[in-house]
């Protein structure tokens, strides 16, 4: 039996971009007619056809080139990558939203994608008519949503406010609502686009859960996110895109640690372009690694981690120190080598970097900004905000699992429980 | 409990290949899926129209009432055209009737896909749907205009004759025409926006080259023929024929000409609208 419901082969998209200071898409008659009568007359008779030929003020940018993968029932696949490589371009074409360029796709079965949380809802209309438009936009039945109409109000916990007009709800009540529609359709690829991280925690819990049910249920899911740790914690399968093409298609363990080592490095270079910094600039940041003793980059709760600062040069009385924010905005621990320590020592080698150990990672699973600084004798010389990310995958600390959950705060204690027998 | 394992299989190439364009009957089979999307846009499309009104659908029938008052009296009171004996201000609403669907319903769909583009880049159905609800919301509209007609008829005691049965003929006319002019409006205007102007205009000019407020009798034989290449001059003549009796200007050349543009309009606004398609998520 043909297990294979999705099938992508030699896949790429361009689109055409257009040398003038115009919003896209607002193309006018004036450019029709300035290009040659012929040419006008072929793109009005083809339209389909037409981008395959640029004219010369316009230009082709190919979103997506040469992606092929097949995809079995039941895989549970995270498209990593980062801002315009070319995920939501993929997922669009997948989706039926826009036509390839050059290859061919193929999908077996019912397909709904959710690319967007709450596509189609009309403020105007109340909670209830909207379950029925947006269940319809979405490829329901309205006998499926009848059938369904009660778990999604339960769901999303609106079942007082269902007669209102949306416009009237909370932001949270709108997104619950939305999610809410979405993730009971019973399709047999599920395709969704960073919409996982929607809601306060309890919320987000409950559409995690949903998901194991749905991947319980032996559907086909893909689905794009930042949220490194939902990736390795729903998929068994990663698909890394990298510049429009498959740079690592693996393990989601695999392809989660390759995505964060391009993000390292990539970082790395760029954090002596960065132009938005504070200080003197004597002695600045040149580059910031973060890895685990044993050199993987993938970082997990409980294990030793080791962070170094790269400096251009040292200065008299120089020290470093960073701190770490969660996802909220919030300082969730600082370090600062001006504050000694019995363990701290200085190692005659390194003489133009900062190396911060941590025995043990106490933080819970998630991604957390760190802000950097140098100064020396009081003075400020360096200071860079968001000069790398660390994410945290889930782990364990004494044998105690840390799978945290976001709004149940950042960091892990070492505990024991004394329990009732 | 798990999906059972679906066995229609589609597989989309990139233009060029042979089988990039599905085929007609796989379109309309598409399109047939998804018809209750298809309605489930128009009821939105009348649900929003009215709401946060107190009087709600009311406002159809106001709208009618008082543009009949205002061209029966600019009209009838001091135009002084001939009207063969009928009353003139039913001779007007006749006209009216089809004429405000038309063009409300072309302004509708044409503009319908701009009106929707979160939709269109972000869900994937049969694009047909926003435009063809669009007009079949105008329907509604035009039902309730009809029902101030019947009032109307009833102040002048005026009855229609057996022909008032053939009025469904002349709608569907309509609808064809707004729909297959809509199809290409909407098209163009996905990509090129001025013609959305351009369709405004046309409808401006649209009013004194059809015979809403006159009667194709009074267009000399001569032009008659150029006259009613629009096919809007069928669909006006064809509800004054249905609704008020014979008499009337003739139906020849006018509704033969109508029939044969107003498909001509509707065929190549599906394979145009069909061959666009494709690109609107990208050029919207």
């Amino acid at each position: 039996m043909n297990d294979i419901v999705l099938s992508a082969r030699e896949l790429g998209k361009a689109y055409v971009l257009r040398h003038q200071s115009r919003a896209p898409g607002q193309s006018t008659l004036r450019e029709l007619m300035a290009n040659s009568t012929g040419r006008a007359w072929r793109r009005l008779r083809s339209p389909a056809g037409a981008e395959a030929e640029a004219a010369p003020d316009h230009e082709q940018f190919w979103a997506l080139r040469d992606v092929s993968f097949d995809i079995r029932r039941g895989e549970v696949v995270g498209i990593v990558g980062r801002n315009g490589a070319g995920k939501s371009t993929l997922l669009k074409i997948i989706s039926r939203i826009t036509d390839p360029s050059k290859g061919s796709i193929a999908v077996r079965g019912r397909v709904a994608s959710l690319l967007e949380v709450g596509t189609g809802f009309h403020p105007e209309l109340t909670g209830r008519e909207n379950i029925y438009l947006n269940g319809a936009i979405l490829g329901m039945t309205r006998a499926e949503i009848r059938g369904r109409f009660d778990r999604i109000v339960e769901f999303a916990e609106i079942e007082r406010f269902l007669d209102t007009p949306v416009k009237r709800y909370s932001s949270g009540m709108y997104v619950r609502l939305a999610f809410a529609v979405a993730v009971h359709l019973e399709p047999e690829i599920l395709i969704m686009d960073e919409v996982l991280a929607v809601g306060d925690a309890a919320f987000q819990r409950k559409c995690l859960q949903r998901m194991h049910e749905l991947i319980a249920q032996d559907r086909t899911i893909l689905f794009v996110s930042h949220n490194l740790g939902f990736v390795r914690q729903l998929c068994r399968r990663g698909l890394l895109l990298k510049g429009g093409t498959v740079a690592c298609d693996d393990r989601a363990d695999v392809v989660v640690a390759q995505y964060l080592r391009g993000l390292q490095e990539s970082s790395q270079i760029e954090l002596l372009d960065r132009t938005e910094r504070r200080g003197r600039g004597d002695v600045r940041l040149a580059g910031i690694e973060i890895s685990a003793p044993d050199g993987s980059l993938a970082l997990e709760a409980g294990r030793a981690v080791r962070f170094a600062f790269h400096v251009t040069g040292m200065v008299p009385g120089l020290s470093c120190s960073f701190t770490l924010y969660d996802e909220f905005g919030q300082a969730v621990t600082w370090f600062d080598s001006a504050l000694n320590g019995s363990s701290d020592s200085s190692r005659p080698g390194t003489r133009t970097s900062f190396v911060c150990e941590l025995d043990r990672l106490l933080l819970m699973p998630g991604r957390y900004q760190l802000n950097a600084a140098l100064s020396a004798d009081g003075t400020l010389q360096d200071h860079v905000e968001a000069a790398a990310f660390v994410d945290v995958q889930t782990g364990e600390v004494d044998g105690r699992a840390v799978t945290g959950a976001a709004g149940y705060g950042s960091t892990f204690m070492p505990h024991r429980w004394v329990r009732p027998c | 409990m798990p999906p059972a394992p679906s066995r229609d299989l589609l597989v989309r190439y990139a233009p060029g290949h042979p089988g990039a364009t599905p085929s007609a009957a796989e379109h309309w089979r598409e399109l047939w899926r998804h018809r209750e999307l298809f309605f489930f846009l128009a009821w939105r499309d009348i649900l929003v129209r009215y709401k946060q009104t107190v009087i709600g659908i009311a406002w159809a029938a106001i709208k009618a009432i008082v543009t009949v008052t205002v061209l029966a009296v600019v009209f009838g009171k001091l135009a002084r055209l001939p009207s063969h004996g009928v009353p003139y201000p039913l001779m007007v609403l006749a006209a009216i009737l089809p004429w405000q669907f038309l063009s409300s319903a072309l302004t509708d769909a044409g503009n319908s896909l701009v009106g929707n583009s979160d939709l269109v880049s972000k869900v994937y159905f049969p694009r047909l749907i926003i435009p063809a609800s669009a007009v079949v919301v105008n329907l509604v509209d035009l039902f309730i205009a009809g029902l101030t007609m019947a009032g109307l008829f009833i102040w002048y005691a005026f009855v229609p004759d057996w022909r008032v049965l053939t009025l469904p003929f002349f709608i569907a006319l309509a609808v064809a025409i707004a729909l297959g002019a809509g199809l290409w409006f909407a098209a163009l205007t996905a990509q090129y926006r001025d013609f959305r102007h351009i369709l405004a205009l046309l409808l401006q000019l649209g009013l004194y080259v059809s015979p809403v407020g006159f009667s194709s009798s009074i267009v000399p034989q001569p032009w008659l023929g150029v006259f009613a290449l629009n096919p809007v001059v069928g669909v006006v003549e064809g509800f004054r024929w249905a609704l008020l009796g014979g008499a009337s200007a003739d139906l020849f050349p006018a509704l033969p000409l109508s029939i044969l543009v107003s498909t001509l309009l509707l065929v190549t606004g599906v394979r145009y609208f069909r061959a666009a398609e494709r690109r609107f998520a990208d050029v919207i």
